[in-house]
């Protein structure tokens, strides 16, 4: 045989088979789940919803892999489609969709790719689009219509989701509507048990550390639970704090977004008790009802600050 | 519970050949030893062209502390001393090159000692540093260099690593396997030449005979026992093994014997038998050869300095076109340039794997998903690092602990972007190697 044939890369000489592409693909499948509640709860303009933001995330991350030079193969590694599903699952349900599309195309150019593209974007894509919607379609970013089915008969909230209605009206949704998802709110608020169910997959995994869910969710249940302690009648229990809002789909699918969460285990816990709180602050203390969002991105700022400040103790390492 | 480490990965073992018995393969017709099969300084040629050697003839001699003599496997002509393909420094280095005359004499200085288990540490040291021993393990130190500790840092326990935690590799297995009262022998008398109390032969737990004929092997020896551990890489790093067995930590920067340690490949203890009890050299050991390209894959008594191409031919030939050739297993080994290279004191296996077993990796930017920190066996904090290495940031490199690392590959393993981490801390070592020079 001739030597030239042989090729020469560094070891090891083999792989785990996950690569990037099957993480962003079964994070993906594991999100289908909430998103089929959601349009069974929503209908089919939920669905329609989610098809143009995805769709926008894609022509978007093409076009920027395309002006950047870079190779467009990329496109199909799941991460832009992440983007646009988590997208329309914290939109109102009826947002108009020439907006979402205006979104999604901000969170793609503006969240990811201006950046340079997956891995080196600061903020979670999907939440900075949710932000400049936020911004930009004030009015239709806080209508949020009621189901239009609902489960066991249960009385549905109209209007109001169920931290608006606890905010201003202090009117309290039963627990399971929480749970099963049947109340007003975005598609991705309502099912937290699909959105906990998907999070475990995530964990099962390993694409996500339980340890971001377990210090976002814990510190949004201790903290919240001593303002409850502290005056029942005005802060609403722990409980509700954890099951209402977008708290679960923050927890299991946003703050821990690989990219920009925190690498190392002891600086995940720090970033996860950080988000909570700021959930809590801006819950009890802020303009909006939900702090989930503004949450992240507060953390997502200083993610870069904790990764170079957090260094594991090595292994024999002799501390001076 | 298993003993084990923390961190590592779990890689597809594909131990083909572990029940393929050893089987001596014959002299080839020209053999390469390069002065160089060791850490350290080379080896100083003691032969020159057309020298008769014999089998076991010593014909490079160890210069400075930390080197290794070299012997003729066979007995023959010295074609020449010259620049040869080196599969670890991967280019040509100088090698002494013999023509074996097929008749395989003895040199006549080799004899046995009847009484050798009753020779001194100093001569068992003396036997080992003249025999030309290296960790046969991979790593290839010079043993009499680890077997005479300073008085200061007295060894208290031996450890005989037979964890054999790469794929692909059953060399270590079969010789346990089939040669289990010579390694106990050989660790007998280095636990005699360092003075240690204690001595565990680890055995990763995916080896059930061995650990059985092991376990039957150390009944006569009251200061050994049997340690079963875990299935994980890189269960017989050093460091870890250490770890493992004694919960001692090595410190950074430091040598098993800062914690009274000192660890022992198996090969390398039967090496350690042969030279105290015949004097015999080391000049051929075992070595997996194994992968989807060959025809007749498994566990050979090979000459040191047979080249690749011919191992494999008399081994059976191809099956199938390789398009990567191994010196070692497949998470530390090096890929060869060409099979001309000879096979050393240190080589493990060769590993000769098809277009089928390979995956060329394409690098992305890293997602952050802090696999490479779960699993590092140093704790270390590989992203971060290839971070600052890409950015010529060397010095911060080394705060955090790049010459910490051990080069096991589990990081670049398990890399879903397929960054090859490893790669970064050799090149950083380096760097930083050529930054202390200019100092």
């Amino acid at each position: 045989m001739s030597g030239n044939s042989l090729y020469l890369t560094p070891s090891p000489h083999i792989f785990a088979r996950e690569n990037i592409r099957g993480i962003m693909w079964r994070t993906v499948a594991s999100l289908v789940p909430p998103l089929l509640a959601g349009i069974y709860f929503f209908g089919l303009r939920a669905l329609l919803l989610t098809a143009v933001t995805v769709a926008t995330a894609l022509l978007t991350e093409y076009l920027f892999l395309l002006l950047r030079k870079k190779d467009t193969s990329a496109v199909s590694d799941g991460s832009a489609v992440i983007t646009g599903i988590l997208l329309a699952l914290i939109l109102p349900p009826r947002f108009p969709l020439y907006a979402a599309a205006i979104g999604s195309f901000f969170a793609i150019a503006f969240g990811k790719q201006i950046f340079g593209g997956l891995g080196n974007n600061i903020f979670n894509p999907a939440l900075l689009g949710r932000a400049f919607l936020m911004a930009a379609f004030p009015v239709e970013s806080t209508v949020y219509p009621p189901p239009i089915r609902s489960i066991f008969g249960l009385d549905v909230i109209t209007q109001a989701t169920p931290l608006t209605a606890m905010k201003f009206s202090h009117i309290k949704t039963p627990y399971i509507n929480l749970l099963i998802g049947n109340t007003g709110g975005s598609m991705g608020e309502t099912s937290a048990l699909l959105i906990i169910l998907g999070g475990l997959y995530l964990i099962y995994k390993k694409y996500v550390d339980w340890r971001l869910p377990l210090s976002y969710i814990g510190t949004v249940f201790v903290l919240g639970g001593i303002f409850w302690l502290i005056n029942p009648q005005k802060y609403p229990d722990p409980l509700f704090h954890i099951l209402a809002g977008g708290l679960m789909l923050g927890a299991f699918y946003m703050i821990t977004d690989m990219v920009t969460s925190p690498v190392t285990p002891k600086g995940r816990v720090i970033y996860g008790i950080g988000a909570g709180i700021f959930v809590i602050i801006i819950r009890l203390f802020g303009g909006y009802p939900e702090g989930v969002m503004f949450s992240i991105l507060l953390m997502n700022s200083v993610r870069p600050w904790i990764d170079r400040l957090i260094v594991p103790k090595r292994f024999g390492e002799v501390r001076k | 519970m298993r003993l084990t480490f923390k961190g590592g990965v779990h890689p597809p073992y594909r131990k083909y050949t572990s029940e393929n018995p050893i089987k001596e393969i014959g002299i080839p017709e020209e053999v390469i030893i390069p002065l160089s099969q060791h850490t350290g300084a080379p080896a100083k040629p003691l032969v020159d062209r057309g020298a008769s050697v014999y089998r076991g003839t010593k014909i490079g001699e160890l210069q400075g502390f930390i080197s290794a003599n070299v012997h003729s496997p066979t007995s023959g002509k010295v074609k020449r001393v010259f620049e040869w393909p080196h599969p670890v420094a991967l280019k040509s280095l100088p090698a002494i090159i013999i023509e074996p005359d097929g008749e395989d004499t003895l040199d006549e200085n080799i004899k046995e000692d009847a009484d050798y288990l009753n020779a001194s540490p100093q001569e068992i040291v003396e036997r080992v540093k003249e025999a030309g021993i290296v960790g046969m393990g991979g790593a290839a130190f010079p043993t009499h260099v680890k077997l005479s500790p300073p008085k200061e840092k007295p060894i208290d326990t031996l450890i005989i690593n037979g964890a054999e935690c790469e794929p692909y590799l059953t060399a270590d297995d079969r010789l346990m396997r089939e040669h289990a009262d010579e390694i106990i022998q050989g660790a007998y008398l280095i636990l005699k030449a360092v003075g240690a109390k204690r001595g565990v032969i680890a055995i990763e737990d995916n080896k059930p005979e061995a650990i059985e004929v092991m376990e039957r092997a150390v009944r006569d020896f009251p200061d050994f026992e049997v340690a079963v551990m875990k299935t994980k890489y890189p269960e017989g790093a050093e460091k870890q093994l250490i770890w493992a067995l004694t919960r001692r930590q090595v410190p950074s920067g430091g040598l098993p014997m800062d914690v009274g340690a000192l660890v022992q490949n198996v090969g390398t203890s039967r090496a350690v038998y042969h030279a105290v009890r015949y004097r015999m050299p080391l000049i051929e050991r075992v070595t997996t050869l194994t992968g989807g390209a060959l025809a007749n894959p498994g566990n050979y008594l090979v000459r040191i300095g047979t080249k690749v191409e011919d191992f494999l031919k008399m081994a059976g030939g191809l099956a199938e076109e390789p398009v990567k050739a191994i010196m070692g297993g497949p998470m530390m080994g090096i890929a060869q340039y060409t099979l001309d290279v000879p096979i050393l004191k240190g080589t493990s296996g060769v590993l000769l794997m098809t277009a089928r077993e390979v995956e060329l990796p394409r690098e992305r930017d890293c997602i952050r998903c802090g696999r490479c920190v779960e699993v590092c066996p140093m704790f270390l904090y590989p992203t971060r690092m290839a971070y600052l290495i890409k950015n010529k940031r060397f010095e911060e490199a080394r705060e955090i602990g790049v010459l910490d690392c051990i080069e096991c590959g589990s990081c670049s393993y398990v890399c879903p972007a397929r960054i090859p981490l490893v790669q970064y801390f050799k090149y950083a070592k380096a760097e930083l190697r050529l930054l202390a020079q200019k100092a």
